[in-house]
Order: structure tokens, then C-alpha cells, then sequence
């Protein structure tokens, strides 16, 4: 056996790679409970690849029998229940994992030089996953699946000029129906996903290039011993592999939890309207996308005028692009941040979350009047974060993880 | 040939110098036509997500009988797959229309969203029978036809029109959207003409197909 994997080795770099990026490979000693979520995405990753390829084979991607093929998959095909919840508690999840992937990112300036490219990797397959998840929702053909589709294509509409053309190119009818379903499957099952690997793969190999920051912001390379060894990390492989075996566990026990008690979740992981087949001639009395599109659709209803509401719902996702250059400030970690810092986090984080929750609202007078005033708390802290940044009474950085 | 490509002799064999302009002219030329050839093949991959000659088909004219569409009733027929709203108003709503103006954002139909018979003040070729594609003009979804006057919801000043339950936008009996709601122009009357009193064709008119 061993033989055998030392002619391997020869014609393959399995022992390079394995020492590069797991047992060679130094990450600092200091991780805590935010540093879970990067393999948990990874894990998510995995478990809707798998579910996803199972589906495929009862799913059909046509109008007529989109809806019945999933109903069938619910209720005639053996443990067609299990694998369906698996993908749809798994769309959810993974958004939960990736937005504290990113409040983590944003707490511990994650971001900052020399992360640039990481953080871009980052948003791109969050703007990725962002699409696979919207495609994905449009499969089951329900009502909601149906004019969620219609109105998102319609955003495309209100580009000037081009709009109505890119719409119509988008849909490949002059509403969304039997082409559009068909196109999106495509997109849902082959194009994205492989696009969100060779993502991943540039985030992982990104990141293994400059390393890991830490809850400290403190670059462990800055000393090392004599053999070039950071000081003040610790192997990835085992330490950090047996680490993050314990917090995949944790996540499935909750996981779990979810798939076979509330796959629904009341409305939020699977809305209700989706249980009735798309019909093209009527709309569902209140419509509202899935939970983790809520913020941006909120920002959306905020701006009274079509084109610039789109531009605003872009513009919130197109800013997280430029952080890493907003943020003026060389030190990390919040830790050692001013006052004003924590609290615009604050602030952000709190705005994120409300107008989450109002982009599941209807849009009512006193509800409009808060998704303006939290569009603009939104936008604020990107720009405040400019102007204070520059000059902002920071603590002193510790040379070496301490703590 | 230029001077760069003077040859080296070496050992009774010649080695050809390194024509710099030689070579950034050929990368440069492979560059082009590769380029050209990427572009060209990406036409077809491109084409390929337009509507199909069959959704193109599917697209044809539609044959109303409105003969049964009583006054005040309204019925929902489908073409290309959009729902194509037909209304049979009241001669009190039709003079009604006239007195919204003031709280329209195109109350003269200025906005191309119709063919020119139907810019006019009840925007449509007769007064009674109002068509419109049944798709709000802000994000696409289908508004709801109220007839209704000042219902709860609505408010006191409703006089009956059309409500988009997406995003809250409000167009009246003629299509025509009020101002202070996200839809940006009027509902779009489609190309259509009367066989006689009771047939309605939708999607073509004597100038042609839309």
C-alpha cells in the first residue's frame, strides 16, 4: 500500500498539497466560535451538491411538470421528502453561515490588506450564490416561485435603453414561462455551481497565499522561529481540522432539527403561496422573496422611482465590494477600534436586520418611512466608516497573540 | 528586412536574432483574428436565449368573444402568455375618468404605452371597452381589477381601477397610474381591433401585427 502511494506521489503531488494546505499549512492559535462558519460554508456546499444531484433525477424542468414533479418527489419517491428539505433547509443555511462568515469578516477587518482579494473572492460567490439561490427557487414552479421571477427579471427592465430587450433576452419569452424555467435549471444545476467552485477554489487558494487573520488582527507571520515557523500558530491539520469537525457536528445537530421538524419555518425557509402551481394570470395578494433577499428588496420599495430603486438594491451589494478601501484604518480588529467604530457596526448590523425583516412586510406608510430611514443608515455606515477611519483614536496592537 | 533581424553566426550554423516587431506583430494578429473568432462564436451562444421561433409563433393574435361581458364586468384573456385585461365600463365611469386627471402622472397618455387610436381620454378605441395588458408597468406583476368605490383599503377617493398588490401601485379605469406609487407609467394597451360588435382581436390591428 505504501509503495503504491509512493508511485502516486511521484506522478502527483498528493504529500505537496497535503503539507501546503493542511498539516504544513499555520493558522493562528486564537480562532473562536466565528471562525466555524468558513468550513460550515464548505460543508453546506457539499450537502447541496449532494441533495441537488438526487433531486435531478425525479425533478422535470418544464411549466407543465415542474410543480407535480415535486409533489412527486414529496410523496411517491422513497425518502424524496428527506432529500427535498435537505436542499431547501440547505439554501437557507447556507445564507445563514455565509452573512456571519461576513459579520465576522467585518468585526475582525477580515478585509484589510493584504485580504483584499480574499474579501473580493468572497462577494462574488456571495453575489453567485445570491443567483443559484434565486434560479433554484424559480424549480418548484409555485406561485411564488413564479412571480418572484417576474418581478426580478423586471428589475433588468428598468436599466435604461437596454432594459425591455435584456428582460426579454433573460426570460426567452414575454413573460417568464417554459424557456425560462428550462434556461434556469440549466443555470441552477450546471453553470453556477461550477462557477462557485472555481470561486471557492480562488478564496481557499487566496487566502492560503497571505493566511488567516485572527479575532487579535495580528499577522502571526511577522514572527517566526528558525525554521520559518509562525510563533504564534498552530498546524491547520490536526488542530483546526478536529476543531472544525466539532462545529460541523454542532451544525448538523441544528440542521437536523430544522429538516425534520420545521422545513418551513413558518413561512420563511418555504413561503406558503409556493404550495399553489404558478399561475401566470394572477398574482398572490402579497408577495415577498425568501428571507435572505428581505434587506435588498426592502431597499428596493424604499426609493420611490423604478430605475433608481434598482440602482440602490445594486449599490448596497456593489459597496461591500469596496470595503476593504473605505476602511482607512490599518488596524483590524475590533478589539482595538474606537467607540464610533463599534457603534457604526452596531448600527449596521442593526439596519441590516430590520430592513430584513420589513422586506417581508407590505409596504405601507409608516413601514416605506423606516425602509427609507434604514436604506440611508445602511449606506451611512459605509460612509461614515470613510471619514472616520482616517484619523480614529485606535487602542495599540499587541505584537503577539496573548490571549 | 529591418536591421533587428541580422543573423548571428555561430559555429558554421546561423541563428536568426530575435525579431521583436516580428513577433509582437504576430502576437498581436493572433490576438485580433482569435479574438474576432471568440466573438463570432459567441453570436449563436447568445441568440440562443431569445424567444424561439415557436414562442414567436405562439405569439399571434388572439379571437375575443366579448359578446358576454356585461357592463362593469371585466375578463382576462391570455396572449403570449401575458394576461390581456378586457373591461366593459359603465358610461358613469367613463365620464368619471375626466375629473382623476389632476392626481395622474400622464393623464393625456404622453408615454408611448399605447397605439395612437388609443391616446385619447379613455384611452381606447371605443369609450366602453378598455384593453390593457394585465402587467403593472413597475416590476411585473398582475394588478388586481377593483371596481369597487372607496373601499377600506383603498381609501375614500378610490373610484374603481386597477391595484398592484406587489408594490402597492394604483392605475384607474383607463390604465392610467397615479402619481406617488412606483409604477412609472401607464398600463400598455396592445395593438388590437374590432372584427364587429362582439369579436375583439388582440395582438393586431389593420396596421399590422404587434
Amino acid at each position: 500500500m505504501n509503495k503504491l502511494f509512493q508511485w502516486v506521489d511521484a506522478r502527483l503531488p498528493i504529500s505537496h498539497f497535503w503539507n501546503a494546505h493542511l498539516s504544513g499549512y499555520y493558522v493562528p492559535k486564537n480562532f473562536n466560535l466565528w471562525y466555524f462558519f468558513g468550513s460550515l460554508a464548505l460543508t453546506v456546499f457539499v450537502i447541496q451538491i449532494v441533495s441537488g444531484i438526487w433531486l435531478t433525477m425525479n425533478y422535470k424542468p418544464s411549466a407543465a411538470e415542474a410543480f407535480a414533479s415535486v409533489e412527486y418527489i414529496m410523496r411517491d419517491v422513497e425518502w424524496g421528502w428527506l432529500i427535498r428539505y435537505m436542499h431547501s433547509t440547505g439554501a437557507s443555511a447556507f445564507f445563514v453561515v455565509i452573512y456571519l462568515h461576513m459579520l465576522r469578516g467585518l468585526m475582525y477587518g477580515s478585509y484589510k490588506s493584504p485580504r483584499e482579494l480574499i474579501w473580493i473572492f468572497g462577494m462574488l460567490i456571495y453575489v453567485v450564490l445570491m443567483a443559484e439561490a434565486f434560479m433554484g427557487y424559480l424549480l418548484p414552479w409555485g406561485q411564488m416561485s413564479y412571480w418572484g421571477a417576474q418581478v426580478i427579471i423586471s428589475l433588468f427592465g428598468a436599466i435604461p435603453f437596454i432594459g425591455p430587450d435584456l428582460a426579454l433576452w433573460v426570460r426567452g419569452d414575454f413573460v417568464v414561462g417554459d424557456a425560462t424555467l428550462n434556461r434556469f435549471f440549466a443555470l441552477h444545476v450546471i453553470a453556477l455551481p461550477l462557477i462557485l467552485l472555481f470561486l471557492i477554489g480562488g478564496h481557499i487558494m487566496a487566502l492560503h497565499e497571505v493566511g488567516s487573520n485572527n479575532p487579535e488582527g495580528i499577522e502571526i507571520k511577522k514572527h517566526k522561529d528558525a525554521n520559518g515557523i509562525p510563533l504564534d500558530g498552530v498546524p491547520f491539520h490536526p488542530y483546526f481540522t478536529v476543531k472544525d469537525l466539532v462545529g460541523v457536528t454542532l451544525f448538523l445537530f441544528f440542521f437536523a432539527i430544522v429538516v425534520f421538524y420545521i422545513p418551513e419555518m413558518g413561512g420563511y425557509f418555504l413561503e406558503k403561496p409556493n404550495f399553489i402551481p404558478a399561475n401566470p394570470m394572477q398574482t398572490p395578494e402579497h408577495i415577498a422573496p425568501v428571507w435572505y433577499f428581505t434587506p435588498f428588496y426592502a431597499i428596493l420599495r424604499a426609493v420611490p422611482d423604478k430605475f433608481l430603486g434598482v440602482v440602490a438594491m445594486g449599490g448596497a451589494i456593489f459597496v461591500l465590494f469596496l470595503l476593504p478601501w473605505l476602511d482607512r484604518n490599518p488596524v483590524k480588529s475590533i478589539r482595538y477600534r474606537s467607540t464610533t467604530f463599534k457603534a457604526l457596526l452596531a448600527m449596521f448590523v442593526v439596519s441590516f436586520l430590520v430592513l430584513g425583516w420589513l422586506g417581508t412586510q407590505p409596504a405601507t406608510g409608516l413601514l416605506t418611512f423606516l425602509a427609507q430611514l434604514f436604506t440611508l443608515l445602511y449606506f451611512g455606515y459605509f460612509v461614515a466608516l470613510w471619514f472616520i477611519s482616517k484619523n480614529e483614536k485606535t487602542k495599540p496592537v499587541p505584537e503577539r497573540i496573548t490571549r | 528586412m529591418s536591421e533587428q533581424s541580422v543573423a548571428n553566426v555561430t559555429g558554421g550554423t546561423i541563428e536568426p536574432a530575435v525579431d521583436l516587431r516580428r513577433r509582437r506583430f504576430l502576437t498581436g494578429a493572433a490576438t485580433v483574428v482569435g479574438g474576432a473568432g471568440v466573438a463570432a462564436a459567441a453570436v449563436p451562444f447568445l441568440s440562443y436565449w431569445q424567444p424561439s421561433a415557436g414562442t414567436r409563433a405562439a405569439g399571434a393574435p388572439v379571437d375575443v368573444d366579448i359578446g358576454k361581458l356585461a357592463e362593469g364586468q371585466m375578463m382576462t384573456v391570455e396572449w403570449r402568455g401575458m394576461p390581456i385585461y378586457i373591461l366593459r365600463r359603465t358610461k358613469a365611469s367613463v365620464d368619471e375618468l375626466a375629473t382623476l386627471d389632476a392626481g395622474l402622472r400622464d393623464p393625456n397618455s404622453q408615454v408611448e404605452q399605447q397605439p395612437e387610436y388609443a391616446q385619447n381620454a379613455y384611452r381606447a378605441r371605443t369609450p366602453e371597452i378598455f384593453v390593457a395588458v394585465g402587467i403593472c408597468t413597475h416590476l411585473g406583476c398582475a394588478p388586481t381589477f377593483r371596481p369597487d368605490v372607496a373601499p377600506a383599503d383603498l381609501g375614500a377617493d378610490w373610484k374603481g381601477g386597477f391595484f398592484c398588490p406587489c408594490h402597492g401601485s394604483r392605475f384607474d379605469l383607463a390604465g392610467r397610474v397615479f402619481k406617488s406609487v412606483p409604477a412609472p407609467t401607464n398600463l400598455l394597451v396592445p395593438r388590437y381591433a374590432f372584427m364587429n360588435e362582439s369579436r375583439l382581436l388582440i395582438g393586431k390591428d389593420e396596421k399590422g401585427e404587434a
